[in-house]
């Protein structure tokens, strides 16, 4: 018996190889799939890894040999001086010092921004009140010009108020843009009016709404924003660079700026440590990255839109 | 709009203040004070100024370092946008179609959001550097002597390089959620409909990426223009020479180096004029965006 003799078998036959065709183009598409991701993991990787591995060397090896893969056994004796070692002009900057500084002005950016945003946002939208299209119309408009392009005079408004090195000068400019206010009113636009109905019932002001019922409702956005904000606070460069002379001040990405100026005029430039600097100044924000993932990609999803 | 508000009272004025407060000195200020300073020549020594008309605007448009910087910062947009967002959305494709490891291909692809443009600057530099990088030596392989920050042409392609590295991963977040926002149902009847993986994809997977590729464009225009500033400057290690610089480092460059308040602050409007347009485009994409989510 063959198996075109029987038309019944011969299209299960059929089908069958349909099937595994079929299949094996499916898995055939998955490696496709998992060359291409492992080709993007190794562009992305590849230079951190590189990055770290030529932290843990010699300056000396890597002047002579390049960027090393691989470990030199220096890793200790690198990442504490960088971490300890008093530097500078004035000799008293650490990278410690600077770590806590880029916490300093993460945690102000981001709760500074969350807070005045949530309080304007809420007035916003919950009160009927003569200013308010105006209100929300001049904070609209701080959406249209970042920072970057009116650098100049906003460094001569803080100089002029006598804020150049100082927090509330380093801080107060970035939390002038409205990105997360905006965020907020749509948020608080889609949380029912019953509640507040409900809230008025039984007595509550504004003040008592707002603590009981909007923040409690809030903490998922809160916490999105929040995770965004610390990392684009500690990951300033340039408004950081102009506003901080004081090195006592200086974060670590600001750090990185006076790193090239002593990498221009050294024999063998102190590869290794710059390197390290650079890896201990991406550690804390993406471990918030990584163990908060959930959140963040909330909160990017949300506040780009 | 809200159907219960709490009436006229202080409250809200209260709750405004703050942020009104620091919208106004800095953000209405400083820009009322870049659009005056464009219309005057600042003399340093004497801290007069003298309204000079449009001058400085036209002194900037018709310089050749702007006209320079301006081409410079036009290319520099359009291949980091470019060749940033068409690699993210092939990983964002293979990550979403992928059975196994998915969480973890897309934790290690989007961590390096967290990553400060100055630092990836500075890892970019180190990669690209006449003695210690490798990607130098990789070039050299193909008889490509690389000569980055000394050759225009090199020092712009390591540039572009590294900021587009950076901006794959928030590329690559949006892509993947709006690919994971597409229906089960359609995909399963496109796949009955057409076999071919590829024809589905640009026939009805992309069309459907459409809001948010054209809202990311707007992104990265933006990252492009603005935010590779870090990259920028450590990559020229503050030192621009002969090399391209982007208009935003020449705002900065002009000011706070040249001592140039009008030309500099000239640039800035110039700029701020861009970025509006931008930013009204972006918003209009947003509407529509709404109507069909």
């Amino acid at each position: 018996m063959t198996v075109s003799s029987d038309p019944a078998l011969a299209a299960s036959w059929s089908r069958a190889t349909a099937a595994a065709g079929a299949n094996r183009r499916r898995r055939n598409l998955q490696v496709y799939h998992h060359a291409v991701l492992i080709f993007g993991v190794a562009l992305m990787m590849a230079p951190l890894l590189v990055a770290f591995a030529s932290s843990t060397y010699d300056p000396i090896v890597i002047h002579s040999e390049g960027l090393q893969l691989g470990y030199g056994g220096e890793f200790a004796s690198t990442y504490g001086a960088v971490l300890f070692d008093r530097g500078g002009f004035t000799g008293d900057i650490t990278g410690v010092r600077m770590l806590w500084n880029s916490v300093i002005l993460g945690l102000g950016f981001a709760v500074g921004k969350i807070v005045i945003s949530m309080l304007a946002a809420y007035a916003i939208v919950y009160f009927r009140f003569p200013f308010g299209t105006v209100a929300f119309w001049i904070i609209f408009s701080t959406l249209l010009l970042p920072l970057e392009v009116r650098i100049l005079p906003s460094y001569e408004v803080v100089q002029s108020m006598g804020m150049l090195n100082s927090w509330t000068g380093l801080i107060l400019p970035l939390i002038a843009s409205a990105t997360a206010t905006f965020y907020f009113r749509q948020f608080f636009k889609s949380v029912p009016d019953e509640l507040l109905e409900a809230a008025r019932i039984d007595g509550a002001g504004p003040v008592r709404f707002f603590l009981d019922i909007l923040v409690p409702l809030s903490k998922t956005m809160m916490a999105a924003i929040f995770i965004i904000m610390f990392v684009v606070g500690w990951n300033q460069y340039l408004w950081p660079a102009l506003m901080t002379t004081d090195e006592s001040l200086f974060t670590i990405v600001r750090g990185i700026r006076q790193i090239l100026q002593v990498w221009i005029g050294a024999n063998i430039p102190e590869y290794n440590k710059a390197l390290a600097m650079a890896i201990l100044a991406m550690v804390p924000p993406a471990l918030i990255v990584l163990i908060f993932q959930r959140a963040f990609v909330k909160g990017l999803v949300e506040t780009e839109k | 709009m809200k159907k219960a508000l709490f009436g006229p009272s202080l409250t809200p004025y209260l709750l405004l203040a703050p942020q009104m407060a620091i919208v106004a000195i800095f953000f209405l200020w400083p820009s009322a004070e870049a659009v005056r300073s464009s219309f005057h020549i600042e003399d340093p020594f004497f801290g007069t100024a003298t309204f000079v008309g449009t001058d400085n605007y036209v002194d900037a448009v018709t310089s050749s370092t702007y006209g320079r910087a301006a081409r410079f910062t036009a290319l520099f947009t359009v291949v980091v946008s470019v060749v940033s967002l068409g690699i993210a959305l092939a990983l964002a494709v293979s990550a979403d179609a992928v059975l196994r490891g998915r969480a973890t291909y897309k934790t290690t692809l989007m961590w390096v959001y967290a990553i400060a443009p100055p630092v990836a600057g500075l890892i970019g530099s180190m990669l690209f550097d006449q003695h210690i990088g490798p990607l130098k030596e990789f070039a050299a392989l193909f008889g490509w002597d690389m000569r980055v920050g000394f050759d225009y042409a090199d020092t712009a392609i390591a540039m572009m390089t590294v900021a587009a590295w950076k901006q794959i991963p928030v590329n690559f977040i949006f892509f993947l959620s709006g690919l994971q926002g597409i229906p089960n149902a359609l995909k399963e009847a496109a796949s009955i409909d057409c076999r071919s993986p590829v024809r589905r994809f640009w026939t009805v997977v992309f069309p459907l990426l459409a809001p948010t590729s054209f809202f990311l464009l707007i992104i990265n225009i933006t990252y492009a223009l603005f935010e590779t500033f870090g990259v920028v400057d450590v990559m020229l290690k503050g030192e621009p020479g002969n090399n391209p610089v982007t208009l935003v480092y020449k705002v900065f460059l002009d000011g706070f180096r040249g001592q140039d308040l009008g030309g500099s602050s000239a640039q800035s409007v110039i700029l701020m004029v861009a970025v509006f347009l931008l930013t009204v485009i972006q918003f209009r994409l947003i509407e529509r965006r709404v109507h069909y989510a």
